[in-house]
């Protein structure tokens, strides 16, 4: 026997915020041996290398909180990521969750049982449920098909906080940073930590989603990267601007940031269904994925939301989890799907629950791909309005919006899938 | 064993005839290490010098990893036998020492009913050139057996012996064997000019001068170059560019065998295939170019990509990419390879390893021993090398984070680095203290993997990089 064989009631993917929070939350439930295991040797996730403030505390439920990174007066509330990390393992280890680091989920061997790796061997484990949080992670120059050359000096924000925070290591003089989202300001900021002079920040858009005071980072909208040059060490990167001019900014260092993708492949390769717009699985309000017993939080639903949403989704899936446990859970089916037009991008929870549960805070989370000021939504189902609700703020990538949910009584559990549009 | 192996400095063997080498090779791409490996089984002082920081550094780390049968080679020519040869060769070679090899075989699709036509005369070109397993199959049985191919294909050539393997192992363990049954490597070394005389060649490089009896120039894109530097005029390398895109493994359920397009009048065509580490490879573009570096990516190379792509197998544009790049096949305007012996010079030019270098490059191995032995080198009785086994990278057989029994053994083959692609602390730490050592973040990749997945980096790439930065202060 090459594989130690194990049961558990509760083990969850992923030590992230997500996961450790729901892994305090079962075990403070008594949920019997909940177990979270995580791949890296510390738990913690994305906040472990993000050294700015803006994580937790009660600014954690705007959707900006982290916008802050450039140094706003957001950035001075919340404490910073190592310090939200540390404590969201505290959590959980106070609660009686087993944490296990340096121990990977590298694959499945049934509904519910999973096998690990990990230093000291190879494990299958079987679980009563299982919480998917394996997060998300920013898309790195090739799936964004930049062309170019392909020399050294091109990260992701991940990469380059870790270089810097973790590591200490050299990043180099002159950077420029693609995408103004908060995750780009986050690595404006590190750069700066690091003594690195960023040249600008690049974005597609017209103009900023909204004001950000961040004086030292010289913002250049309506640009497109276009390639990459430099052999041995990148020299410049190139743009076409929005009125067809092409420039080349010159630097040894370029920070691809945002465009985050679920990190789904464990999802996938367990036949979860998963949903086209946000690419990770499938689930319904109650954390539900297409298969029965195995629920899933966080980044891995939604790319990306802030740490303490991925918290707070850890905290509710607690809820579904016990029902499951104690077999008192609805049967699965039942659900529709949910699905957007375009330039709506997705919509997080995207099935409606057997039992017409609300999403988490009370309403659906929606990304669009280009800016809406004060967008008008339609829901429908088979040509059937369900509901339509005015925005009071401007959305754009970044920046979601949110729906209300009382119109999930309203679905018909044998109509097509729901339909949301922008009018 | 003593193993030579430099990347600075001067080079070691300084004046007198003792310090000559026999034989020197002059690039370290598949095809120069594979000579390189075929000149270490005799009793000779032999050389390889390659102007990178690393063997196959040049074109050799960037094509499609198929190892061909030649059925499609143009019969009779040099590269149709030495294909042949090379594929056998590399194929045994591959299953002694571990390199990744999968026998997934081809399906030539025809999508209109000129290319429905020309399948039979493929299959009777595969006859000619010795290959005799290839068949027509229709549309039913394609479809059956690719189920994930876009709509209109009609039938197709199947080529069950085509293989994926990989590109990276190959020329590391031709030069692994070289370098420890004795060749010298100098890593970081340009062969700048060449003054001949009676008794050999002076090379003037980099890094100094370098005295040897024969010279063998498999110098890829700059071969042609060298056999100037040694009176000839006799080809011009014209590079021609493949751009290639790479999807996530969670695209290989998409493909199943080699998807090759029925050859036009513009040449080989846009395939589909997997590679050996489960990934999916779309590619290569043909472009025509002046410049012997322009190995980056373009736009409008990407997008015809994409739109070939898109029409063969659909469901692959919806998956992420994982990594692109471009190679350079080194074309000579003659639809042959240019090999070529010159007895007074003691040299052997080997030009024009086009498209099909990395299948034989074993014979090309041979090939260029036996001219050398025509040429006047006195090689004596061959010894066998001593067994050799590599790193398994590939998909197909169990890695290292499956084994209990290595992890037993040391836990740091459980321990994970890179995620993406399962590489662990044990084999980064293998490939950092193994014979030819990497000398770049990608030469690390070239050899564990570590790096090469879906997030190029985002997880890994700094914790990489310090055990890189660690082991080479
Ligand atoms: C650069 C950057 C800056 C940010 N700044 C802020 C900020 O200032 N404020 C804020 O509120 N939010 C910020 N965020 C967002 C915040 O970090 C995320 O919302 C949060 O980390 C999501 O938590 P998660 O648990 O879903 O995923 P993650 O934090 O990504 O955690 C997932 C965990 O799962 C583990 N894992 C994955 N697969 C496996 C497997 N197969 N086996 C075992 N373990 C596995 C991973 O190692 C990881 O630790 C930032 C994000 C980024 C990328
Ligand atoms: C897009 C593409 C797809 C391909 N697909 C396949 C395939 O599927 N199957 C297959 O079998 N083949 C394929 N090939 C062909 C194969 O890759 C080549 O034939 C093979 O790599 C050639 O090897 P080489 O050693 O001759 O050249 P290279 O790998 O280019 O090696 C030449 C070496 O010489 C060195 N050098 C050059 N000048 C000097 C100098 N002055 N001093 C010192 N060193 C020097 C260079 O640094 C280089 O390392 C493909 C090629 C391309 C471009």
């Amino acid at each position: 026997m090459t594989r130690n064989a194990r049961e558990v009631d509760v083990l969850i993917v992923g030590g992230g915020p997500a996961g450790l929070a729901a892994g305090a939350e079962l075990a403070a439930a008594r949920a019997g041996r909940v177990e979270i295991l995580e791949r890296e040797r510390e738990a913690g996730g994305i906040p472990r290398h993000c050294h700015h403030g803006g994580f937790g505390g009660r600014l954690d439920r705007s959707a900006y909180a982290w916008a802050s990174a450039a140094g706003s007066a957001y950035a001075r509330k919340g404490t910073s990521g190592p310090v939200y990390a540390r404590r969201s393992v505290a959590a959980a280890l106070d609660a009686g969750a087993a944490l296990r680091t340096g121990v990977t989920v590298t694959g499945w061997a049934g509904p519910r049982t999973v096998e690990t790796s990990g230093p000291a061997g190879l494990e299958r484990i079987t679980a009563r449920a299982v919480v998917l949080a394996t997060g998300a992670r920013e898309r790195p120059r090739s799936a964004r098909l930049i062309p170019g050359t392909r020399p050294p000096g091109v990260y992701t924000t991940g990469e380059l906080q870790q270089a810097v925070h973790l590591y200490g290591q050299r990043i180099g003089t002159r950077a420029v940073v693609v995408g103004d989202e908060p995750v780009g300001h986050a690595a404006a900021a590190t750069l700066r930590a690091a003594g690195v002079e960023i040249v600008a920040m690049v974005t597609g858009r017209p103009s900023p989603p909204f004001r950000l005071r961040s004086p030292r980072t010289p913002l250049l909208t309506g640009a497109t990267v276009t390639g990459l040059t430099g052999r041995t060490r990148l020299s410049g990167v190139e743009l076409r601007h929005d009125d067809g001019r092409a420039t080349t900014l010159r630097c040894d260092t370029v920070v691809l940031t945002g465009d985050f993708v679920p990190d789904h492949e464990l999802a996938r390769r367990g036949g979860l269904v998963l949903d086209p717009g946000t690419r990770g699985p499938a689930y319904d309000a109650a954390y539900r994925t297409s298969r029965p017993g195995v629920f899933a939080a966080g980044n891995l639903l939604h790319a990306v939301e802030r740490a303490g949403f991925a918290a707070g989704e850890g905290r509710a899936v607690a809820v579904p989890v016990l029902h499951r446990l104690a077999g008192t859970d609805h049967p699965a089916g039942g659900g529709r799907p949910l699905v957007v037009d375009a330039p709506l991008r997705w919509i997080a929870p995207n099935m409606t629950g057997p039992d017409g549960e609300r999403p988490h805070g009370g309403r659906f989370v929606l990304c669009t791909a280009w800016r809406l000021p004060r967008p008008l939504l339609l829901v429908s189902q088979d040509g059937r309005e369900l509901h339509r609700e005015r925005q009071l703020l401007t959305a754009g990538p970044g920046r979601p919006l949110t729906l209300g949910a009382d119109w999930v009584d309203r679905v018909d559990p044998d109509g097509a899938a729901v339909r949301i549009t922008v009018l | 064993m003593t193993v030579t192996l430099t990347t600075s400095g001067p080079l070691p063997p300084e004046k007198g005839a003792e310090h000559t080498y026999d034989v020197t090779v002059i690039g370290a791409g598949v095809v120069g290490a594979a000579i390189a490996r075929e000149l270490s089984r005799y009793q000779l002082r032999t050389a390889l010098i390659d102007a990178a920081d690393d063997i196959g550094n040049g074109t050799s780390k960037a094509n499609t990893a198929i190892l061909h049968t030649g059925f499609d080679a143009v019969p009779g020519s040099l590269e149709a036998r030495l294909v042949r040869e090379g594929r056998d060769l590399l194929a045994d070679y591959a299953a002694d020492t571990g390199i990744p090899v999968e026998r997934v075989g081809a399906l030539l699709v025809a999508w209109d009913e000129d290319q429905l036509a020309a399948l039979p005369l493929l299959r009777d070109k595969a006859v000619r050139n010795g290959y005799h397993a290839s068949r027509i199959i229709d549309a039913d049985e394609l479809r059956a057996r690719e189920p994930h191919l876009g709509p209109g294909a009609l039938g197709a050539l199947d080529v069950p012996d085509e293989s994926i393997i990989c590109p990276w192992t190959t020329p590391l363990a031709f030069a692994t064997q070289a370098v420890r049954a004795g060749v010298h490597l100098h890593l970081n070394c340009r062969l700048r000019d060449v003054r001949s005389d009676a008794g050999g060649h002076t090379l003037t490089t980099s890094r100094g001068p370098l005295r040897t009896r024969y010279l063998v120039n498999a110098a890829g894109l700059y071969a042609d170059e060298i056999d100037r530097l040694l009176g000839h005029d006799v080809f011009t390398v014209t590079p021609r560019r493949g751009q290639l895109i790479v999807f996530d493994k969670l695209a290989r359920d998409l493909v199943g065998h080699i998807l090759l397009p029925v050859p036009g009048p513009a040449g080989k065509g846009v395939l589909i295939a997997p590679t050996v580490f489960g990934n999916v490879l779309l590619g290569p573009t043909a472009e025509e170019l002046d410049d012997k570096t322009a190995t980056g990516s373009t736009a409008e190379g990407l997008h015809l990509l994409r739109e070939k792509g898109r029409r063969i197998v659909p469901g692959l544009l919806d998956e992420e990419v994982t990594a692109v790049y471009a190679g350079l096949r080194a074309a000579t305007g003659q639809e042959d390879y240019r090999i070529q012996e010159y007895p007074a010079l003691r040299y052997v030019a080997v030009g024009g390893i086009r498209s099909t270098g990395l299948t034989a490059s074993m014979a090309i191995g041979r090939h260029v021993m036996e001219l050398l032995a025509a040429t006047g080198l006195d090689h004596g009785e061959p010894h066998p090398l001593p067994p050799l086994t590599m790193p398994g990278l590939g998909d197909a057989s169990p890695r290292p984070y499956l084994s209990a029994r290595l992890i037993a053994g040391d836990p740091a083959y459980g321990t994970l680095v890179c995620h993406c692609e399962q590489v662990t602390l044990g084999e980064i730490r293998d490939a950092l203290a193994s014979t030819i050592p990497p000398n770049s973040l990608d030469g690390l990749r070239r050899r564990t993997r570590a790096r090469g997945g879906r997030c190029q980096g985002f997880y890994c790439g700094a914790a990489v990089r310090a055990l890189f930065e660690e082991a080479r202060p």
